[in-house]
């Protein structure tokens, strides 16, 4: 049988063969292999999700404490907490900053990578340019963070307020990171797109690669511009890695903590927050952890949905382009 | 100068050098003016993407003294190493490597074992329901960790394993194994069928198959999948940071925070402690600079 064939069978089938061909043994030996990940799945990822699930409907100070059942009240005091609402209303910023911005700049820079440099100026250039900036993605958060810190640092001692007052010369002294909410978020924000931008600079140029050339020379006898070439074939190409970047990186910016932890703690006054460290801030400080699992129950199931949603509208794109 | 660069672009700083080295060789077409444009481009903003790290760099080596009198952005007088031995000594940073290397390496080994064998039920044994097997372990993955966080503190104290290197282990051989089970199903769901069969026909058991057949096909994929389980691990936070509290189980990541917090840090211990921090990352990154692109892609379209 050739593997073209073999690959186009509809794959939910109920009963299908193994794909070691055996005589007369059952296919339940295989989910002998599923014993120790599945063991392990339920203790790490779904024991924990159980019991938040279920903490969320009681008031418990933690410790010894006695747990009071209360239904839903947390899960309605959520809706009316205006720190919960706020760090909603930041994780609109985060996704502009981890998600939008990147993957439109990564466009932007894996093209003119790929096209330019890579091809009138050689291969090593694109790549050297690619790794630096593919390098702040691997720099632990905690790394970047307490670096960007120094470089925010209020007052005189910052080195950002330094170069400013050397370029403009009247001394700056803002203070970044504490100072204001628009500062301190805007910070956090160049942040998280410094971080992102290397992610969709490697997966686009990778995707280019698979665009024929033959295309390109066409439309380039049909007198199209570079413009014009990359909106009508380029992206429509590469439509599928511009999903799985903006799934990644959309689920990526909704858990996002590390960042707000090391650069504001949440801070000037709670602004800052995000679901994420809010719930870790409930978790380690808050009087009662079940609203502090409730927060996050809530960004669960937020991800849980968008992945969802995220996959269904691939599936379906795939299925028009089939 | 080439005919396109005159109406395009007219005066750009790369102009003189577009006219020498244009004119010197290029297989098709001279380089225009715009193309140069875009490179100096590139350039820029690659140089804006490792400006904080040159920072750091420039300013690890200046002596307290010096660094309090001088603009962050003059380059030192006097190499001093004072705010590194200050950081090394005083925060037992051989330990946190250790500590990083131990986790990390662990985690890289187990996680592929366990995708693999998870895999192996989904895209070779096709059991049922598989697809949401697979989004079963992918869960892993999405459940953000706070989730995860309170409740596991409390198991790993009741088990004893809180500020032990295990915890963290454990907990990330399950999340990385997700997106490996994610990865290697689809990849085994059209592992070649003649291949199983000839293995089956010299009487290779499944597990036999898996070992001597399967696996060292796949090798490359999983190589690049260590690297990768490697790299996420060792930049861990949120968790690491609250199962590991005792100062010799911190990480790398961990130390430098806990640096930044205290008051009486010195600055130029802080930058040098942040600079030491990155040269791991960077030596591992420039050892596998070329896994880690194929693998990035090898996850983002199967």
């Amino acid at each position: 049988m050739s593997s073209l064939t073999r690959t186009k069978r509809p794959s939910k089938r109920p009963a299908e063969a193994a794909r070691i061909p055996e005589r007369g043994r059952k296919k339940l030996g295989y989910w002998l292999y599923f014993i120790p990940g599945g063991f392990l799945v339920s203790v790490v990822i779904f024991y924990p999700i159980v019991r938040n699930l279920r903490l969320s409907l009681y008031h418990w100070r933690g410790g010894r404490a006695a747990e009071h059942f209360t239904g839903l009240d947390n899960w309605f005091a959520l809706f009316h907490d205006s720190a919960f609402l706020q760090s909603f209303t930041n994780i609109a910023l985060v996704v502009i900053a981890m998600v939008v911005v990147p993957t439109l700049l990564g466009l932007v820079i894996a093209a003119a990578l790929f096209d330019v440099v890579g091809r009138r100026f050689g291969g090593k250039v694109s790549s050297l340019l690619r790794a630096t900036y593919y390098l702040p993605q691997i720099l632990p958060i905690a790394v970047a963070g307490v670096m960007f810190s120094w470089i925010l640092k209020p007052n005189r001692d910052g080195v950002l307020n330094q170069f400013l007052t050397a370029i403009t010369g009247h001394a700056v002294t803002v203070n970044w990171l504490g100072g204001q909410y628009s500062t301190a978020i805007a910070s956090t924000m160049v942040l998280m797109i410094w971080i992102q931008l290397g992610y969709p600079v490697v997966i686009f140029m990778a995707a280019l690669q698979r665009v024929e050339p033959e295309l390109y020379e066409a439309s380039e006898l049909d007198g199209a511009n570079w413009f014009q070439r990359f909106r009508a074939i380029t992206l429509p190409q590469i439509r599928p890695e511009v999903f799985v970047v903006a799934l990644t990186t959309t689920i990526a910016a909704l858990k996002v903590f590390g960042p707000i932890f090391i650069l504001t703690m949440g801070g000037p006054s709670k602004s800052t927050y995000v679901p994420s460290f809010y719930a870790y801030q409930e978790f380690i400080k808050g009087p009662d952890k079940g609203y502090a699992a409730t927060i996050a129950s809530a960004i669960t199931i937020v991800v849980f949905v968008v992945a969802v949603i995220f996959i269904k509208v691939q599936t379906r794109s795939e299925r028009k382009d089939a | 100068m080439t005919a396109t660069a005159t109406p395009t672009t007219p005066i750009t700083p790369t102009t003189p050098t577009t006219r020498r080295i244009a004119g010197t060789k290029h297989k098709k077409r001279r380089r225009t003016a715009s193309e140069w444009i875009v490179l100096t481009l590139s350039i820029a903003g690659a140089l804006l993407v490792i400006a904080p790290m040159l920072l750091l760099l420039i300013n690890a080596f200046k002596s307290p003294a010096e660094y309090a009198n001088s603009n962050p952005l003059e380059l030192p007088h006097a190499l001093s190493f004072d705010g590194i031995k200050t950081f090394w000594n005083g925060h037992n940073f051989p330990r946190a490597l250790w500590n990083s290397i131990f986790i990390s390496g662990m985690v890289a080994i187990l996680a592929v074992i366990l995708s693999v064998l998870n895999s192996f039920a989904i895209g070779i044994g096709r059991v049922k329901g598989r697809t949401w097997l697979v989004l079963v372990f992918l869960m892993a993955n999405l459940v953000p960790q706070e989730m995860l966080f309170d409740p596991l503190f409390k198991l790993y104290d009741k088990l004893g394993l809180l500020s032990n290197s295990w915890s963290v282990i454990i907990t990330f051989t399950v999340i990385q194994s997700a997106f490996g089970t994610y990865l290697l199903s689809s990849l085994l769901g059209t592992f070649p069928k003649e291949i199983l069969e000839a293995a089956a026909v010299d009487g290779a058991s499944r597990l036999r198959s898996l070992r001597s057949v399967i696996v060292p096909i796949l090798r490359p994929t999983l190589s690049v999948l260590m690297v990768f389980f490697f790299i996420w691990t060792w930049n861990e936070f949120l968790l690491p940071l609250a199962f590991l509290n005792t100062s010799d189980s911190l990480t790398v990541p961990l130390v430098l925070q806990q640096l930044n917090g205290e008051r009486q840090t010195d600055t130029t211990t802080l930058i040098a402690g942040t600079l030491i921090s990155i040269i791991p990352t960077i030596i591992f990154f420039l050892f596998f600079q070329r896994t880690l692109t194929r693998g990035i892609t090898a996850g983002a379209v199967k």
